[in-house]
């Protein structure tokens, strides 16, 4: 029997979708039965009233969830967010409900000891309840009591060798693909490089010192998987400046049907024989590529690296081999208003160890937001701002033509009258001997 | 550390400060900078830093924005932001 009747998030679970109301319920009765033994450190009844919130916020239309607060471990500015429900005496398990971010490892490869582990500290000290991943790619463990924070800090940094993740005013937990682990398409090895940069801005991701939020993503390909090019400050896009590679016979094997498009992905349907002027030529965007006497040829100048034709033939095709990165900044996602998509900084950028040029460039970005930036403004809203051209002052870049979408569009890079020869002021009487009134 | 002042004396001007303050008591990083205009906002930022981890100070996040404030100053377990 329910602790509260919950006749409005009960209709959630009528949906076709995998329902987290029935998530909620599973673990609700799994807590209240209680096979294990467990010594239960906060509220067995969190689950219920967690229902009863929500169902009361779904009445109400109204949230019962006050967030923020003092509460974290000590030394640390982030990964501990506050929750507090406001009507406490009618739902006690929730009274403090906060929020704890860890640090995800780097393409959430996990194995099942580390997933058994991480639970048997959260049933026994928080809700048992996860969001696996939150969007900046933490493991979000909701629901805990103040008492408990330290507990699980300890044990997730001494048992289990991780951390916690950002919040508030910090670098966010950096985020990656798979990158060369799996995936051939991979420019750079975005584990590493990711993992690196954690270890590297610990204090950054720990003790608050920006005016807002800061995230890193690295992304292996152009195919974006992590969407670094969407939702971080500072984009890692892996990219490269030669030809792709072509296999012809490939190429023929996929026109003649021996090989399936996309690697059979569209397989639900029958869309007929594959036709690759239609569905991979026709649909290049930059019109860079040529199929004619059974030979495919690109004009690698003209590809702006889409991957579609990559993704549609990958036996056929493969990314070229003189490999690095493309850095966009300025990227962010509001829930609210005001999504961004980031703004080319880098063109290419050769990834090697000690990856000293990222440093450099990261934290020129970092000096002049922290600088110039206003309370709670993302380096792109500081862009929009300032212009593109101060952004690139600041991190010691010259504009270069990538820079500009087309020509006479978007001009937002100007001569300055120091890099004219001569000036902006002229000599009229010399001007007029070559040129009449 | 860079400051061209003591250390103790700026972790005195940053304590003064915060409490002449009427009103509020949890403020941004930026508003620690201008406590101590003549310093470099970095060797700011780390005196702050010090200054939590010495329990003078406090943190309090919202979950997206991080303010600073004198420890055990102002409402406690359960503000939020704009109360």
């Amino acid at each position: 029997m329910a602790k509260h009747e919950t006749p409005l998030i009960d209709q959630l679970e009528s949906g076709p979708w995998p329902s987290f109301v029935s998530d909620l319920k599973l673990e609700a009765a799994s807590r209240a039965k209680n096979e294990n033994g467990i010594d239960y450190q906060i509220p067995v009844d969190v689950c219920d009233d967690l229902l009863g919130v929500l169902e009361l916020s779904y009445k109400h239309g109204r949230t019962h969830w006050k967030h923020g607060g003092i509460v974290g471990v000590f030394g640390y500015g982030g990964g501990v967010i506050g929750r507090y429900c406001d009507q406490p005496e009618m739902f006690p398990g929730v009274a403090h409900f906060h929020t704890m971010r860890v640090n995800q490892p780097s393409g959430k490869y996990y194995t099942t000891k580390f997933l058994n582990d991480l639970m048997n500290i959260w049933e026994l000290r928080g809700s048992g309840m996860t969001n696996m991943h939150g969007a900046t790619g933490d493991i979000v463990l909701l629901g805990t009591t103040t008492p408990q924070l330290e507990e699980i800090f300890f044990d997730l940094t001494h048992k289990m060798n991780t951390d916690l993740g950002g919040s508030g005013s910090n670098l966010r937990t950096p985020s990656c693909c798979l990158g060369t682990s799996r995936c051939e398409y991979a420019c750079y090895d975005t584990q590493e490089l990711c993992h690196s940069m954690t270890q590297e801005y610990q204090d950054e991701l720990h003790r608050p010192a920006f005016p807002y939020k800061f995230k890193f993503k690295f992304d292996g390909c152009p195919n974006c998987c992590v969407a670094a090019i969407a939702r971080s400050d500072l984009s890692f896009v892996g990219t490269w400046r030669d030809d792709i590679r072509i296999d012809q016979e490939a190429v023929k094997a996929y026109v003649g049907g021996e090989l399936k498009p996309n690697a059979g992905a569209h397989a639900g349907r029958n869309w007929g024989p594959f036709d690759i002027q239609k569905e991979v030529i026709g649909l290049c965007p930059t019109g860079c590529m040529r199929y004619e006497g059974g030979k495919l040829e690109i004009n690698t100048p003209e590809c702006t690296r889409c991957m579609h034709c990559i993704n549609v033939m990958p036996r056929a095709l493969r990314v070229g081999l003189d490999k690095g990165v493309t850095i966009l900044c300025g990227a962010k996602a509001p829930i609210v208003d005001g999504a961004q998509i980031g703004t080319l900084l880098v063109p290419f950028m050769k990834i090697e160890e000690p990856y000293d040029e990222v440093h450099a460039l990261i934290e020129k970005v970092w000096d002049y937001w922290m600088e110039e930036g206003k309370n709670r403004e993302r380096v792109g809203e500081l862009i929009k701002r300032n212009g593109m051209q101060k952004m690139l002052e600041k991190c010691d870049l010259k504009a270069l033509p990538q820079h500009v979408q087309e020509p006479r569009s978007n001009p937002y890079i100007f001569w300055k009258e120091e890099e004219v020869p001569g000036g902006f002021q002229r000599d009229v009487n010399e001007f007029r001997k070559y040129h009449q009134r | 550390m860079g400051l061209t002042i003591d250390e103790q004396t700026a972790k005195d001007t940053i304590v003064e400060t915060l409490k002449k303050k009427k009103g509020k008591s949890k403020f941004y990083l930026k508003d620690y900078y201008k406590m101590l205009p003549d310093e470099k906002m970095r060797d700011v930022k780390k005196i702050v830093n010090q200054m939590v981890r010495e329990e003078v100070l406090e943190y309090w996040s919202s979950g997206s924005t991080t303010m600073i404030g004198l420890k055990g100053v102002g409402k406690q377990a359960t503000t939020e932001e704009g109360e």
